[in-house]
């Protein structure tokens, strides 16, 4: 069982990186719902749910202030549903360590043109 | 690269637990001419969008612990205020490097961190 503080951590952090970043709640709560005590497809599961719950205020926080539109994510959402759907089913099939070392140097890559630009 | 292609890319991301949102951004800031603070919002809208399905998938597993999950949303929403207001209060420029700082912080544990598909170590 979950202990009550791992999970209002979790929770806090995921919610502060939500509305700040717009992304990465589910890459704290996760690690945080394991060392709880969930097994690895609980948290998963369960920090998804809450990025869920915390994606669904974010979201209407940042339409409501003026910082995007309904129609220009609206456009996204096609390919986004293939993607998960294709990465869902291929999920134990592809080479995910790999996989997991390309998109981290992709992040390194992008973040150090940001920062150095 | 296309719309379709980065969304598509994203979504695949997400699924597998590489974080999917943060791909997503990097397209609509760097390729799509997106300001940091549009290219957020549109990846939250993306997000609920693909996570819909993958919560019907993981409910009907009974993977979800929902009373965990509650406790996690019931801290989490005021949490989502408080780092709305704070991403308000700086500009496109200086959240765009907020999240540089993030993305290498997250791209060095991808590159260096356990595999997110091996289960940790269970003690005895």
């Amino acid at each position: 069982m979950l202990k009550k503080r791992a999970a209002l951590l979790s929770g806090a952090a995921a919610g502060v990186l939500n509305g700040f970043f717009g992304a990465g709640g589910g890459l704290v709560a996760v690690p945080a719902l394991e060392k709880g005590g969930l097994s690895v497809k609980e948290a998963h599961a369960t920090a998804l749910a809450l990025t869920a719950s915390l994606s669904a205020v974010s979201a209407l926080l940042y339409l409501g202030g003026g910082r995007f539109s309904f129609g220009e994510a609206a456009a996204f959402l096609p390919g986004g549903i293939l993607g998960a759907a294709g990465g869902a089913l291929l999920f134990r099939r592809l080479p995910s360590r790999l996989l997991q070392r390309a998109l981290g140097a992709f992040m390194i890559y992008f973040a150090l043109r940001v920062l150095l630009r | 690269m296309s719309d379709f292609l980065a969304a598509f890319l994203s979504g695949a991301a997400g699924a597998m637990g590489l974080g999917g949102g943060t791909v997503l951004i990097l397209y609509l800031t760097a390729c799509a001419g997106y300001d940091q603070p549009a290219a957020q919002g549109i990846n939250l809208l993306f997000f609920l969008g693909c996570s819909v399905v993958s919560l019907i998938l993981h409910g009907r597993g009974g993977y979800i612990r929902w009373k965990a999950a509650a406790l996690c949303i019931l801290a989490g929403l005021p949490a989502v205020l408080i780092g709305f207001w704070i991403s308000g209060l700086l500009g496109p420029e200086r959240l765009r490097d907020g999240f540089a700082v993030f993305l290498l912080i997250l791209g060095l544990q991808q590159l260096f961190g356990r595999s997110k598909t091996e289960p940790h170590k269970q003690a005895a």
